[in-house]
């Protein structure tokens, strides 16, 4: 008998075009990106990483709510997100605020998001994308609803949903693949593969040697990238959109890539299940340090370009912040006018009872 | 005029509304080809396509969660879910995620959708087909609750429920769904959500009730008549939100209550319903306000549940209690 599983892990290969040392190991792939692009591309990484530091330490200070980190995952993120249009919609996971962020999401917005403000999860007219999933893989199946949508209208866009290795053990994944792939949505899902779900590794995770490989079960196309190579997951899912608005099908992309940081900063403790010599390793790979070394050998990025995007996320940050604390505090009235389109005579009755609460 | 059976005039409500707007679709597991197990979407996919109206992959939180991102991309869609003891697979796509929507958004992303889907005992279903769990999303702030108890509030009250901005998880008791025909009008008409019907007047005791429980309330009322008991009868029609101003304004007439539900008796709608008449009248009260209501166990199997559901008698029972108080 054919040993069929084999035959199919062998063939989810990780996809690569920059290796660790930032040389183009796969020129056929290569794609087509102006020297703009690629520097705006660097320019977006840098400048998520710092708000990552600047957002971890305001946490520290108590000036910001909720936060996952980010730092690692800036190629997986980024680089799929470079890869998208005004006209296409982000159904992210809890960890990814920055491509809410460079869809058109402000800042201070999203610093209202960590505070739990609902301001911070109004996106503004036009930004076509819902805040953050906090119930692991529900926004799978809903991703699979926005890009049928979009294959009903005829609309060159796709829905983009992103999960991470734990989000692709969930029910929801699967009916989200499987029913996207039956009804031939125009959606990509990109499952970030930091290695952790929380502290469960992936191997723990499923049997399966890949998370690619779900797709072929799913009878939707599925690869595997170096997610810490920005190159190479800007490529992917270029494919996959093409791929979708064409109606050629979804596509699954998993990103291999690894948080630095905690799951949160609500007091995970990562030293209680990764060691020093995984961090490492992986922190070789970094996703800016090969991206740098790639266009610097290009000539096309120095050290003061690189300190000009750092300024000017540090001063954006901080005005952000300042604008987050000058907004309204948040009611509970305000949240009772937006339960329903029209308030029930029920809710009527009760905000009153906190409209005088509050005016206290 | 057309006589029509409650499953035809679901069926002619979902018509009217997919006639009247191109963004109303409908789809669910077997509603496409077959029209569904119950033959409620008879004929829809061959007048509006398969584009409209579509069989699923046999998988409810898919449905759910389809059925978000197919309203977050403007259409207004109308899924079924088969049996509603099946909604347990699809809690968090509707309690956890639909319901939420417009106030996770902050108001920007509302939830036009309308989940229709069969429940109620009587029929001898196997186990978590018979279920009424209409009590789990009543509890849950964002969904209305709609629950007709004959063809022509079927489809006033379905035509509402969908072109009502919100979701609206729409019950249909199955043993209503072919045990008699009524008048229904051919053209369109829509019933308010949130407003019950007095279905029949009476000074001594307010029957409050929904769903099949109605008939069984109208049964009891004749029976009371023939001891003088006048039961006025009221028709819930939606559960949520409740209309309390009528149910008050009638106990306040009547100054008693018994409050009925097919249910089990934890935590339901009828205890709400007392909570409320408590809350509100109980100066007019000359008895306790008292539940006839299943007993709180699983839906049992079929071979007892003639035993276990609420019948006349225990209403009659029940409203003699409150009588001689």
């Amino acid at each position: 008998m054919k040993r069929i599983l084999e035959n199919i892990e062998s063939q989810f290969e990780m996809f690569q075009i920059l290796n660790e040392k930032g040389e183009v190991v796969n020129e056929d792939a290569m794609p087509d990106l102006s020297d703009e692009d690629l520097k705006e591309i660097m320019r977006r990484m840098v400048y998520t990483r710092i708000l990552d530091q600047r957002s971890i330490a305001l946490n520290r200070q108590g000036r910001l709510g909720f936060y996952a980190p980010t730092a690692g995952q800036e190629a997986s993120q980024l680089g799929s997100h470079f890869a998208l249009e005004k006209e296409d919609f982000i159904l992210p996971g809890y960890r990814d605020v920055p491509q809410l962020i460079w869809h058109g999401l402000p800042l201070y917005q999203a610093f209202l998001f960590s505070r739990g403000h609902f301001h911070g999860n109004q996106m503004p007219e036009g930004v076509n994308a819902v805040s953050p999933q906090i119930i692991i893989g529900a926004q799978i199946t809903q991703a699979a609803g926005v890009g049928l949508g979009y294959k009903k209208r005829g609309q060159e866009a796709v829905a983009i949903t992103y999960t991470g290795d734990g989000g692709a053990s969930q029910g929801d994944f699967y009916e989200g693949i499987n029913f996207a792939g039956a009804f031939g949505a125009q959606t990509i899902f990109v499952v970030q593969n930091n290695q952790f779900a929380i502290s469960v590794p992936v191997e723990q995770q499923s049997a399966a040697r890949t998370i690619a490989q779900k797709a072929v079960a799913a009878g939707i196309e599925g690869i595997q990238v170096d997610g810490m190579d920005v190159l190479a997951v800007y490529a992917a899912t270029k494919e996959a959109r093409e791929r979708a608005i064409s109606g050629d099908g979804p596509t699954l992309i998993e990103t291999m890539t690894y948080r630095y940081g905690p799951h949160t900063m609500a007091g995970d403790d990562p030293t209680r299940y990764r060691t020093e010599e995984t961090d490492n390793e992986w922190e070789a790979k970094d996703p800016i340090v090969r991206f740098r070394t790639f266009l610097e050998n290009k000539g096309l990025w120095s050290e003061e370009e690189e300190n000009e995007v750092i300024d000017k996320a540090k001063e954006e940050v901080k005005a952000a912040i300042k604008k987050a604390d000058e907004q309204p505090k948040q009611k509970v009235t305000d949240l009772m006018d937006i339960m329903y389109e029209e308030l029930p005579a029920f809710l009527k009755e009760q905000r009153e009872e906190y409209q005088e609460k509050e005016s206290k | 005029m057309a006589q029509m059976t409650m499953i035809q005039a679901i069926t002619d409500a979902m018509r009217t509304e997919l006639k009247n707007d191109e963004n109303v679709l409908v789809y669910g597991e077997d509603v496409g080809l077959n029209g569904g197990v119950f033959r409620a979407t008879e004929g829809l996919q061959k007048e509006f396509g398969e584009d409209r109206v579509f069989d699923t992959p046999l998988a409810e939180s898919g449905i759910g969660g389809m059925s978000i991102g197919l309203a977050l991309t403007g259409f207004r869609p109308v899924p079924e879910i088969q049996f509603f003891g099946f909604v347990y697979e699809t809690m968090d796509a509707i309690n956890g995620q639909m319901a939420r929507y417009r106030y996770r958004s902050g108001g920007t992303r509302p939830m036009p959708i309308t989940v229709r889907s069969p429940f109620g005992g009587g029929v001898h279903t196997p186990e978590l087909h018979a279920d009424s769990l209409e009590g789990l999303m009543t509890q849950q702030p964002g969904l209305k609750v709609v629950i007709p108890s004959n063809p022509y509030d079927a489809k006033g009250l379905l035509i509402q429920s969908i072109r009502d901005n919100d979701p609206v998880i729409f019950l249909e008791h199955m043993k209503l769904y072919r045990s008699f025909r009524e008048e229904v009008p051919e053209e369109e008409y829509t019933i308010e959500l949130g407003k019950a019907e007095v279905k029949r007047e009476g000074k001594d005791v307010t029957l409050v009730a929904y769903g099949a429980m109605v008939h069984t309330a109208l049964k009891a009322s004749e029976e009371l008549e023939k001891d003088g008991i006048e039961a006025e009868v009221i028709d819930l029609r939606t559960v949520a939100p409740i209309d309390y101003e009528t149910i008050i304004e009638s106990v306040q007439k009547t100054n008693r209550a018994v409050v009925l539900q097919e249910a089990q008796k934890q935590a339901g709608v009828a205890a709400q319903i007392v909570s409320e008449i408590q809350e509100k009248a109980i100066l007019h009260l000359e008895a306790p306000v008292l539940r006839v209501t299943a007993p709180d166990t699983v839906y049992p199997f079929s071979q007892a549940e003639q035993v276990w559901l609420p019948n006349h008698n225990d209403i009659v029972e029940k409203v003699n209690r409150v009588m001689n108080f």
